[in-house]
């Protein structure tokens, strides 16, 4: 199964079996990373499954939408590899996708 | 009550396996609280996210499989116990005990009362008939689910939230949905009239046949099972499925009848405290004094409320003690709307409406004496994020800057 990287807020990393039928909001909540809030069930509604994406990957997800694109804005810890991982659906292509959970706001 | 052969006792009791209770037994062993934890749920299954509900779970895009809080291993390795299809039904302060509807009884030092509430029924005739449902949980859903397959008319009682968030989802599956509401307008307890206004020609747009100042006067039925919705101005709406979206009542019954103070739920102080000792209540139905409502006691009914007074309860079983005074926010799905309020609209005195309505793309924005208090944003993400600032400041901003949209809500803190 392919693999995603997780890095937590204290810096330790942890690999997980990652199921293409999930957003990587979902795998790292499913795999008991309790730092995620993800509030709004991933509907792009607040902003609070923000990770930093390895830039390597950055080219592979899927485009920014507005709104995601505003409701990191809201965070103080926005960096150009942001993203709300509840935007990015797993796939094959991501094996081995490298993701830090950003900062609590 | 008799004396109950005591079976289990656990440092701290959850009563309520939602968003708040969940999110208490997270958090304290997030914060390495070492003692042990229960979480009593009234449902059999895992704890999940409601919201999703009357969204994307109804509509079929998200299973169960993707609405749970956390894996159903987690609990187990997080030493957190669940106590799921159990009920309390009685509060013993003195004893340090809760008594549930199985005869059991379970022992805390700490409880947390996060049950939330249940659905309003209607009081009419045929309010209990086979085909008249609620959303509340993921067992109402299933059995609407299973009852729509074979139904084309679906009347929807209650324009609130649920309500047009239902009417929106099956409005897409085809079906002749109509939305009953007995006020003058649609979302009056929770937003201004303009937002009503938008929200009713948007269902009205889409085929829903919307009708408010309309009072239903009775559930009809055809061998045992409802088939239609008589108004009091003597309209019947046939109806294959009825769903009921009319609010929910505070579950705090146990609480008030050990002798919690409350009424409209358990009153609480900042730190989520009952007034009965070591027992805290959060969520739906804690009734708390919020700066947001000018001070003034209320619930809040939220995902946003619920965890965010979880995490003040359980920062403070922790020794991080801290007073709840979280920005309450909200979000709407509905069709391609999507909408996101920040503060609360009570006790404004003012409107002012931010963009155009037929853009599809604006805010309203409420004053109290010239402060901003709240913000409904409608696909427009850039002013409910920027419109935080704005409800923190204390500063008199005017009606022409907050609807000129070429200033951004920012440069206006």
């Amino acid at each position: 199964m392919p693999k995603l990287y997780v890095t937590r807020r204290d810096g330790s990393e942890r690999a997980v079996e990652a199921d293409a039928n999930h957003s990587v909001m979902e795998i790292i909540r499913d795999n008991g990373f309790d730092e995620l809030l993800a509030l709004c069930s991933g509907s792009r509604s607040c902003g609070t499954c923000h990770v930093f994406v390895d830039p390597q990957f950055v080219d592979c997800l899927p485009p920014m939408s507005e709104e995601e694109n505003e409701l990191l804005h809201s965070s103080d810890h926005r960096r150009p590899n942001s993203r709300l991982a509840c935007q990015i659906p797993f796939s094959d292509a991501l094996d081995g996708l490298r993701v830090t959970i950003a900062l609590e706001d | 009550m008799e004396w109950p052969d005591m079976i289990e006792r656990y440092d701290i009791v959850i009563v309520g396996a939602g968003h708040g209770g969940t999110q208490a037994a997270i958090v304290l062993r997030q914060r390495r609280f070492a003692g042990s934890i229960a979480l009593i749920g009234d449902e059999v299954e895992v704890p999940y996210e409601r919201p999703p509900l009357s969204k994307e779970y109804l509509a079929g895009e998200k299973p169960l499989g993707h609405i749970l809080i956390r894996p159903e291993s987690f609990w187990g390795e997080r030493a957190i116990t669940l106590l799921l299809g159990r009920r309390v039904i009685a509060v013993e302060p003195e004893a340090h005990y809760v008594a549930l509807s199985d005869r059991t009884a379970i022992g805390y030092r700490t409880l947390i009362w996060a049950t939330g509430g249940r659905p309003r029924r209607l009081s009419c005739a045929g309010h209990e008939l086979k085909g008249v449902h609620v959303v509340r949980t993921r067992a109402d859903v299933d059995t609407i689910l299973e009852e729509l397959d074979g139904a084309s008319h679906v009347v929807v009682i209650g324009g609130g939230y649920i309500g047009l968030e239902v009417a929106a989802v099956l409005n897409k599956f085809g079906k002749s949905v109509v939305v009953i509401e007995a006020q003058p307008r649609v979302l009056s307890r929770v937003a201004g009239e303009p937002l009503s206004r938008f929200y009713e020609a948007e269902h009205r747009a889409r085929g829903v046949d919307l009708r408010t100042s309309a009072v239903v006067e009775c559930i009809e039925e055809r061998r045992g099972r409802v088939c239609g919705v008589r108004l009091a101005d003597g309209a019947v709406l046939p109806a294959d499925v009825v769903i009921v979206g009319v609010g929910i009542v505070p579950e705090a019954a146990p609480l008030l009848a050990a002798g919690a103070a409350g009424g409209n739920g358990a009153d609480v102080d900042p730190f989520c405290r009952t007034s009965l000792a070591d027992i805290y209540a959060i969520g739906d139905c804690a009734a708390h004094e919020s700066r947001y409502a000018h001070g003034a006691r209320i619930r809040l009914e939220s995902v946003q409320n619920a965890h965010d007074q979880a995490t003040v309860v359980a920062h403070g079983l922790t020794g991080h003690a801290e007073v709840y005074d979280a920005i309450p926010w909200f979000w709407s799905n509905q069709y391609d709307l999507r909408l996101q309020t920040i503060g609360l609209f009570i006790g404004h005195d003012d409107i002012v409406l931010r963009g155009r309505l037929e853009t599809r793309s604006f805010s309203i924005v409420y004053r109290h004496q010239g402060r901003v208090i709240a913000l409904d944003c409608v696909n427009a993400t850039k002013d409910y994020v920027q419109g935080r600032s704005l409800l923190r400041s204390s500063r008199s901003i005017g009606r022409e800057a907050l609807a000129d949209t070429s200033v951004p809500l920012k440069a206006l803190a």
